[in-house]
């Protein structure tokens, strides 16, 4: 399988806000601790090499 | 007990009389990599002279955890019922965060293997064992208080100078191997650097005796509540003797460190106070390594060639799997069986193992001492992660155990065997009627004949299988049957389901060739 970068949720709005709100009320530590479990549990759930390192590609690029 | 260090006898040299007659192998150091060579040397037929600057055993506990591997090393040289015996095996790890146990794992034991996946034993006890061997062997000629000064290789052959108390000597020698550890003399003298990352956190050890009966299992702690958020591992090892690491961090003094009146409040905070201090040290990490390990007569074995932080237990079981990769091949040159090329595949396979080690050696050194930065966020939020999710357990490094390397190869192979024994890999061990598959492989090259007849080749003796769950599962996997061709030091070179003697012949003929 490779990488996924058109659209796959159905309503992006609503992770969005959900993603918001799961950092509310965080200092930027916490917020930065949230991002870095957050990564590792989808990039667990993910798993394939092969699209990791093309997520890793496509958010390194400028 | 705390370890008694009798001197081993020096006995004057007969090369500080008379010009000795050439050796074929001078071997220098006699800890456990000097002596595993000595002993693998002497089992097949080559004599050595071993030479060991100082005349006791290692201060200290130092290399203690032995991998399943060099068991089965130990156990062709005679020592392994002694290990055995003395030794504290064990399975079980726990790793904890602050003050609380995040997870633990099992190494377990498997009814297909004869050894424990890992022993705790003193390298004193160890290099014990191994010398009194070594002592007994006609074939070995070692020699206390005999301190290398000087080496002077040529093509052919190798001159050292040696000094004693009763003065200096030569010998020459077809090979020298240098087995003279992390500050090896040799590799100075011959002004070979190593490369390589040199990591600033310094680690205090100690051996420590106490009545208690703590488990015999691996503690691992990151940023323990006794221990200033630092790293601590703790270990049971044999005499009730238990074995503490602790992190320093970059900035730690080694002489400071070192003082009882500092190192003793550290260890009550994990034991409580009814201990003795036996033996205390500091050391660096080091990720380092010789570019070549072979250089012309010299060869280099062990720490001399490489350096890895011990957290895996990757330094003396790399450095015996190097004696057990160079014993057979140096044999069989000696003897004239086998080009000396073979000896350029004990750099290529034995370089490709260290760098295995030092990789592994590199990222737990890593987890254990982040960086400030991205580096400590994703290794607090994986030990965060660990205590609620299993999958996050796997990114925890606390070291991962020595295995042996694979070696690269293009040995013949079948998709339809298991990737356990694939050509590369040490044969996996399997009982056999009252024994062990590995015991009855012997000292030479074989063939294992599984569920089959083998075809005749020239200079190949064949060992027919028993055919077991272990032997079914390890060996023959969705096939029926399997031909196993078996290297000197029990590596599989090439496999097959079903093969002709010509195509058995050409891969043997690699073998003693040491093409990869």
């Amino acid at each position: 399988m490779s990488l996924i970068d058109t659209p796959n949720i159905d309503d992006p709005d609503d992770f969005l806000a959900e993603l918001l709100a799961a950092h509310r009320g965080l200092t930027e530590a916490q917020s930065h601790a949230l991002n870095a479990q957050l990564l590792l549990i989808l990039a667990n759930h993910v798993g394939d090499p092969a699209v990791l390192r093309a997520a890793l590609a496509l958010a390194r690029q400028r | 007990m705390a370890h008694a260090y009798a001197p081993f006898p020096y006995v004057a040299p007969p090369g500080l009389n008379a010009p000795e007659p050439r050796h074929k192998v001078v071997i220098i150091g006699a800890g456990p990599v000097g002596l595993v060579l000595a002993l693998d040397l002497a089992r097949r037929g080559t004599p050595s002279v071993l030479l060991e600057a100082g005349d006791a055993v290692a201060t200290g506990s130092r290399a203690m955890g032995w991998s399943r591997r060099s068991l089965e090393i130990f156990d062709r040289l005679g020592i392994a019922d002694k290990v055995l015996e003395k030794g504290v095996p064990w399975s079980v790890g726990r790793v904890c965060h602050g003050d609380d146990e995040i997870f633990s794992f099992d190494l377990a034991e498997d009814p297909g293997d004869r050894m424990p996946p890992f022993l705790n034993l003193q390298q004193y006890h160890v290099e014990h064992f191994l010398t009194d061997r070594a002592l007994a062997d006609p074939l070995i000629d070692l020699r206390f208080r005999n301190r290398v000064t000087g080496i002077d290789p040529d093509a052919d052959g190798v001159q050292v100078t040696i000094r004693t108390p009763d003065g200096s000597y030569m010998l020459a020698a077809d090979y020298a191997i240098a087995c003279d550890g992390a500050r090896s003399t040799v590799r100075a003298m011959l002004d070979l650097d190593f490369e390589g990352e040199l990591f600033e956190e310094r680690f205090l050890i100690a051996d420590v005796e106490m009545e208690g009966d703590l488990p015999s299992e691996r503690w691992f702690w990151f940023e323990p509540g006794f221990h200033d958020g630092q790293s601590a591992l703790l270990h049971r090892q044999a005499d009730n003797i238990y074995r503490i690491d602790l992190q320093l961090g970059p900035h730690a003094d080694p002489k400071d460190e070192s003082r009882p009146e500092r190192v003793i409040p550290r260890i009550e905070q994990v034991i409580g106070p009814d201990f003795d201090l036996d033996w205390v040290s500091v050391y660096s990490f080091q990720c380092r390594r010789l570019g070549e390990f072979v250089h012309g007569r010299v060869i280099f074995a062990g720490d001399s060639a490489h350096l890895i932080p011990p957290f895996g237990a990757r330094g003396a079981n790399g450095g015996l799997q190097d004696a057990d990769n160079l014993g057979w091949k140096l044999a069989a040159v000696l003897d004239g069986r086998a080009p000396p090329s073979l000896i350029d595949s004990y750099n290529r396979e034995r370089v490709q193992a260290a760098d295995e080690n030092i990789r592994q050696s590199s990222r737990a050194t890593r987890f254990m001492g982040p960086a400030n930065g991205v580096e400590r966020l994703f290794r607090d939020q994986i030990l965060a992660l660990a205590r609620k999710a299993p999958f996050a357990r796997d990114w925890v490094n606390s070291g991962r155990l020595s295995t042996p390397c694979i070696y690269a190869t293009t040995g013949p192979d079948d998709p339809r065997l298991p990737a356990i024994s694939r050509p590369g890999a040490v044969a996996p061990d399997a009982p056999q009627g009252a024994g062990w598959l590995l015991a009855a492989l012997g000292r030479d090259a074989m063939l294992l004949a599984i569920n089959c007849d083998a075809p005749a080749v020239a200079d190949l003796p064949v060992l027919p299988v028993e055919v077991n769950p272990a032997v079914v599962a390890r060996y023959l996997g969705r096939a029926g049957r399997a031909l196993y061709l078996v290297r000197p030091d029990q590596v599989i070179a090439a496999r097959w389901v079903e093969a002709d003697a010509r195509q058995i012949a050409k891969a043997l003929a690699a073998l003693w060739e040491g093409r990869a």
